[in-house]
């Protein structure tokens, strides 16, 4: 297959629809007029490609140059792949997060937690040859918002990919296995399927834990495959 | 088969990546056409959008060591947006039914913000330019949507396009 060709549609269910009830913020941003599906051309077929050498990473958020960030230090590891499961080589992956308190380094951030001065909430990393990323950081705090009485964002990271073309830009967050307030969030319920959010959480993982340093979660990203799916190259003319 | 990663919101904290010097696509030392490329961002009540993160990719000219061909800007407390870039080029459009072989000059454009779940894809073009009417894009537009997609210039090497999420003058989205 061409390294060219048009990215798949997104599987039924496996994607938010933007006007979402139970998420306020959606309701005067989401349109209301109909998409307009049009052919990817070379436009959305290709993309940026950032380097570490323009693009520098910064693959410990655990801490800054004066001191350790608070909190339960944590490795994230995984794979970023296409629907193909081939891996994603040096693409670039962007992070950020709130403190261990739940509180953003950014002004429009009132709630009443503590900033911590260890702490910028901000990484960058590439995958390598294999598709594979990690980085160390702290355990993000839930917060509060306002969508509703009593509003908690379960804990999660924030992450931006790119991939290898305009149409496989992905801006998601990563959840954490076993968070109570899951079933209360409106934005990790927005997905219509269930089994498409159950993939955004990250799974505790022993083997990646490092003794007397940090404890292992594994979070693996899946961005657009090309091409028809194996169901629609049978119904093609070759 | 594996499918792919849902999205979620960019959030009201995407600020924490914020680097302005994104917005500027010519700071590699890329030469050529330079333009302003700026917008006013609504919601569906018109209330200005002061949040969002906006990102433009183009496929002219063609990336190079001095550029990109991508970058980011943040929306003031004046919903405004603004880029510096290079002028695109025509360039080929999609093949199979739905294409031709040319695409009128043109940049996407996509929003991301808190209350917006997956990004918002759209494409500025440029008000005077060949090719319009047999883009194979803006063909498959209503023609009283097609001006939501097209930048005019408001002085020399400016030029402005407002986007509005939602409402009357609903800027024409994409499902790509
Ligand atoms: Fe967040």
């Amino acid at each position: 297959m061409s390294d060219t060709a048009p990215f798949r549609p997104p599987v039924p269910g496996s994607q938010p629809e933007y006007d979402v009830k139970i998420y306020g913020s959606t309701a005067l941003r989401a349109p209301s007029q109909p998409l307009i599906r049009i052919a990817q051309s070379i436009t959305e077929r290709t993309g940026p490609h950032f380097s570490p050498a323009r693009y520098p990473s910064n693959i410990d958020i655990s801490k800054v140059a004066s001191g350790e960030a608070q909190g339960q230090r944590i490795i994230v590891e995984g794979h970023v792949r296409d629907e193909d499961g081939r891996p994603v080589p040096h693409t670039m992956i962007e992070l950020w997060q709130a403190n261990s308190c739940g509180r953003y380094h950014h002004e429009g951030d009132q709630h009443d937690a503590p900033l911590d001065q260890h702490f910028q909430g901000s990484g960058r990393v590439f995958t390598d040859e294999n598709g594979k990323y990690r980085y160390t950081s702290i355990k993000p705090g839930a917060y509060p918002w306002r969508n509703h009485h009593n509003a908690w964002r379960p804990n999660h990271i924030h992450y931006s990919l790119f991939g290898p073309g305009f149409a496989t830009r992905l801006i998601t967050q990563m959840y954490f296995e076993g968070d109570p307030l899951l079933k209360y969030d409106p934005i990790y319920n927005s997905l219509p399927d269930p089994a498409a959010a159950a993939r955004l959480i990250a799974g505790f993982d022993i083997n990646l834990t490092e003794p007397e340093w940090a404890l292992g979660y594994r979070f693996d990203v899946t961005l657009r495959g090309r091409g028809a799916t194996p169901f629609e190259d049978a119904h093609e003319e070759h | 088969m594996p499918i792919a990663t849902a999205s979620q919101t960019i959030g009201p904290y995407w600020h924490l990546l914020r680097d302005d010097t994104w917005s500027d696509l010519t700071r590699f030392g890329a030469t050529g056409d330079v333009i302003t490329l700026q917008g006013r961002i609504t919601d569906g009540a018109g209330n200005l959008i002061t949040d969002a993160c906006v990102e433009i990719w183009q496929s002219s000219p063609p990336v190079s060591d001095v550029f990109d061909g991508f970058g980011r800007a943040a929306s003031n407390a004046e919903g405004l947006f603004s880029f510096k870039t290079l002028r695109p080029e025509p360039v080929p459009g999609a093949s199979g039914p739905m294409g031709n072989t040319r695409q009128a000059p043109h940049i996407a454009l996509t929003i991301l913000a808190r209350g917006v779940t997956k990004a918002l894809w759209t494409r500025i073009y440029f008000q005077g330019d060949a090719g319009h009417d047999e883009d194979p894009v803006l063909s498959l537009i209503p023609p009283a949507r097609r001006n939501t997609l097209i930048a005019h210039q408001t002085k020399p090497g400016v030029w402005h396009l407002d986007i509005a999420l939602q409402g009357a003058s609903e800027t024409v989205f994409f499902e790509i």
